[in-house]
């Protein structure tokens, strides 16, 4: 049955939700109502000269389940930084498990916001914050429940604009057919500044429809339009060009990078659920990206510059936030968080305040060369010691020269030997298989670094009651990185390595029983490639697996390889073009890449040096700390490196705890 | 093996124990005791309550939880208990930690506790269903039938599997009125807690039994009441009385 609408835009529709809420699993996370959490009235813009309303309404879609969506923070912040705007409001929605789908189209019942219970289609704009690829059928799901034709060019005046962003949207070549824009970069200005352009044309009585409003936004060179672009192919199947189809239209869409992050001190109140997620704790992001050059990192490169927040300013939004939330743990975020310059003095200063609240500290992404025990020790100070994980992510110091991830094997011995010494008694390593010129020797080292590891941790600790896991994953090539060339290791070929890799651990009895293995197999990895690396073409081959009844790809109990590949091989027929195609092969220098229109800010001649280098086993340093090596991001977009130190310390003052004050009782006061 | 003890002074002491009682209305019915639990510790500490923790590598602050109503029912009756590290007004901790809750999570009430545990004083609980579509004629006949039976087997899974149990004997008192709506009945039983606990879907299911009873939509439960029980009175005593 297809989604009804009844009743007035913006109106809830929580009556209908209601009676599957029994039916189903975890219904809280359909409630809404989370601390923090905004409704706000669906005319809080009012109206424009002539009567027409101006309020531009965004619905916020992470495309995952709700406890893995809900503590994501790019989501969070547009929704704060949005409902903060007068005549603007924002609400969220996410990824319905398959129980609650199917008795949402027996019953009828839209996609809805989990705020208001608004439906979906009733909003302005439907943003989704992609993450990962694998939310793409996802997506399909929700626009379908939600009663949006799936692809754009079917849409009418009265469907939402379907806008992406998020890491995914640096190439949304594969999504062309099913978006109506993608914004790249960072999110937070980029949708007050599209939101400002929609309030106007709506107010000016919406002018020239959907298109009109695509264009402007096209126009400002910040907002890519698929269907203001063509795409023409060679006769083997690669891309020949990518160039506008409508003037005024720029030849590249450039990524938005937001400057002083101590202007943006967001999410002030973080959303605070009832249901479980995956992340228990606030996070305050302490910089923004990073410039250690891991060749296979792609957050790393399209974050560029580094821009960092000051000692002080993390200190007010976690003092901020632990008021509003009530979390017990704080996350310091970045790509790497030990590099912030005032590290040691951030996490001393916020160890000191909050002394004896029980509120703990973590670093959810350590370098093992940035890594000290006086930090680890401020970060357990007044919480609880959980495991320290540390990513070397080749096994092979041959490898990791490969990858630009310059850490030495007695680097990481000595940092886990200190670990093990100071009471620590599980350390998780990171590895990853299938990255170019890897052999099978590289894999197998990953087993004599972990035996080093435990022999060494035997040692300093005077028992052997340690343990090391060792976590292993499949390399997927990224675009907008010097690997965005590289051929993808088959999901067969890293599955035998991974194999060996387990047999060669399991081997030494008398340390493998401390070892723990971890590993994902190659499968779910190719399919990521797939689509990282894809193009347009590849919008039928989503359908298609859709409509065959692909949902949450990002989980394995969903997850079907065989599905995708059936779906691949229908949807490509007579495309010349098949999935090794698109994984398995390396690209040449003067290849069309589909997201070469995208500008990362990247020079593309910096990438095939860097790739060259990767071959040659030469590294590169970091800028931060050495002279700048010509990336292209600053001069190209403008920006700077932002880094400290500011010399600031933090005061050892908190009002946590402080309403305890009007609890107490007086006579008990006196006596004390 | 070296023994490791956190390093520093001990937690302090708790001082005083505190019993609440608060209300799971609306759609917040549908969170779980687990999801609660998460909810409170946020609130405690958003509010200031000095709590008392337990010590080691793990702290945790110190609350009991007693006998939550399932997910999916409304309650008026919820209890548990806090202990913190100085002597507090109980009416101001009440309405510190209702104004850190999520509305629909409604703190009603805080005592100093008395003697003994709190969950000797939970032996029984009033629940109201409300049915729509539903004359309360229908219903009526129904609730006697079940009332006329000595035992009625239910089964339900529990994590441990599916489990067999009477849902009669437990049942200590049921009534049926009709609604506002004619259209509506409600049927308020009162239930004393066994092992396991019989619950309002176990009388519902134990209904459909006695008398192929299929209510076209599910009841809305609300537990109206909690505590001890008056075999002479026949009624429920509250938990903070006496």
């Amino acid at each position: 049955m297809a989604p009804t609408l009844v009743g007035m835009p913006g109106e809830s529709h929580f009556a209908a939700l209601e009676p599957l809420l029994e039916r189903v699993t975890k219904p809280i996370q359909y409630v809404g109502g989370e601390l923090n959490s905004t409704v706000k009235d669906w005319n809080c813009g009012g109206y424009g000269p002539k009567g027409d309303e101006r309020t531009v309404r965004w619905a916020l879609m992470y495309p995952d389940a709700y406890e893995v969506g809900l503590p994501n923070q790019g989501v969070m912040i547009l929704y704060e930084v949005l409902n903060e705007q007068p005549d603007a409001l924002a609400e969220r929605t996410y990824a319905v498990w398959p129980d609650m789908e199917v008795l949402m189209r027996e019953r009828g019942v839209p996609q809805l916001s989990v705020d208001g219970h608004r439906a979906v289609r009733d909003f302005d704009v439907l943003g989704i914050s992609f993450s990962t690829e694998l939310g793409y059928t996802n997506m399909l799901t929700a626009l379908d429940l939600a009663g949006i034709p799936l692809h754009a060019a079917d849409r009418g005046e009265d469907d939402p604009l379907v806008v992406m962003g998020g890491h995914a949207s640096f190439n949304p070549e594969p999504v062309a057919d099913f978006i109506d824009a993608a914004i790249v970069g960072d999110g937070e200005e980029a949708v007050l500044g599209a939101t400002e352009l929609i309030g106007e044309w709506k107010a000016e009585g919406r002018p020239g429809g959907r298109r009109e409003v695509l264009r402007r936004l096209a126009e400002t060179g910040g907002v890519y339009v698929p269907a203001f672009y063509e795409v023409d192919y060679l006769p083997d199947g690669r891309i020949q060009r990518v160039a506008p189809a409508e003037t005024g239209v720029p030849w590249r869409v450039g990524k938005h990078t937001v400057m002083e992050l101590d202007e943006w001190p967001y999410p002030k109140a973080p959303l605070v659920p009832l249901a479980e997620s995956v992340h228990e704790r606030m996070s305050v992001e302490i910089f923004r990206g990073c410039t250690r050059g891991c060749r296979f990192c792609q957050a790393g490169m399209i974050t560029r510059p580094v821009r960092e927040r000051s000692i002080t300013g993390i200190g007010e939004m976690v003092e901020q936030g632990l008021q509003a939330s009530g979390f017990e743990e704080v996350g310091l975020l970045s790509l790497s968080s030990a590099d912030h310059s005032e590290i040691a003095d951030l996490t001393k200063g916020l160890a000191d305040r909050y002394e004896g609240t029980n509120t703990g500290l973590s670093l959810p992404s350590t370098r093992v060369d940035a890594f000290n025990i006086d930090l680890a020790n401020e970060l357990t100070r007044n919480g609880r010691r959980s495991g320290l994980t540390f990513a070397p992510e080749g096994g092979s110091e041959r490898i990791r020269k490969v990858i630009n991830k310059m850490v030495s094997e007695d680097d990481l011995i000595r940092t886990v030997a200190a670990a093990y010494g100071a009471g620590w008694r599980q350390v998780k390593l990171y590895f990853m298989c299938g990255l170019p010129t890897e052999t099978d020797e590289d894999v197998l080292q990953i087993a004599e670094l972990a035996k080093r590891v435990i022999e060494t941790g035997r040692e300093v600790a005077g028992h052997n009651d340690i343990r090391c896991t060792v976590s292993i994953g499949g390399f997927v090539p990224k675009p907008h990185t010097p690997f965005q060339w590289a051929a993808q290791l088959s999901a067969e070929d890293t599955d035998a390595r991974l194999h060996k890799l387990r047999e060669a651990i399991r081997a030494d009895k008398k340390v493998g029983r401390s070892i723990g293995f971890r590993y994902h197999d190659g499968k779910p990895g190719i399919v990521e490639g797939l689509l990282s690396r894809g193009d347009r073409r590849l919008g039928r081959v989503i359908e298609q697996v859709w409509r065959d009844g692909a949902r949450f790809d990002g989980w394995s109990e969903h997850f079907s390889y065989e599905r995708w590949m059936s779906a691949a091989e229908r949807a490509l027929e007579g495309t010349g073009v098949d999935v090794a195609w698109y994984t398995t092969r390396e690209r040449g220098e003067s290849e069309v890449l589909p997201w070469d229109h995208i500008d990362s800010g990247l020079d593309k001649e910096w990438l095939w040096q860097d790739w060259l280098d990767a071959l040659d086993e030469t590294e590169v340093e970091d800028c931060r700390w050495t002279p700048c090596f010509d990336c292209g991001v600053c001069p190209q977009m403008g920006t700077d490196i932002e880094i400290g130190p500011t010399g600031k310390t933090l005061l050892p003052l908190t009002v946590l705890g402080s309403g305890k004050q009007t609890m107490v009782r007086e006579q008990a006061a006196r006596g004390a | 093996m070296a023994k490791r003890t956190p390093e520093g002074p001990p937690p302090p002491p708790a001082v005083q124990k505190l019993r609440v009682r608060y209300a799971r209305r609306g759609r917040l019915r549908f969170s779980s005791t687990r999801d609660f639990a998460r909810a409170l510790e946020r609130a405690l500490r958003r509010s200031g309550v000095p709590m008392a923790y337990s010590a080691g590598f793990h702290p945790h602050p110190k609350i009991s939880y007693a006998n939550g109503a399932p997910t999916g029912m409304a309650s008026e009756a919820e209890f548990f208990e806090i202990s913190v590290t100085e002597q507090l007004d109980p009416e101001q901790v009440r309405s510190a930690l209702d104004d850190a809750l999520p509305d629909g999570i409604d703190i009603l009430d805080v005592v100093e506790a008395a003697p003994g545990a709190l969950a000797d004083r939970l032996e029984a609980s009033r629940w109201q269903m409300v049915f729509h579509d539903i004359e309360s004629g229908e219903l009526e006949q129904v609730v006697q039938a079940f009332l006329a039976a000595d035992t009625v087997e239910v089964s339900r899974m529990f994590k441990r599997g599916r489990k067999s149990f009477d849902a009669r004997q437990p049942v200590l008192g049921a009534r049926v009125e009709a609604g506002e709506d004619p259209r509506c009945a409600i049927l308020t039983v009162v239930v004393r807690h066994t092992t396991p606990a019989v619950r309002p879907d176990d009388v519902l299911t134990a209904l459909s039994l006695v008398a192929s009873f299929a209510p076209p939509r599910p009841p809305l439960v609300t537990r109206l009441a909690q505590g001890r029980w008056d075999e002479t009175t026949a009624e429920i005593i509250d938990p903070f009385d006496g």
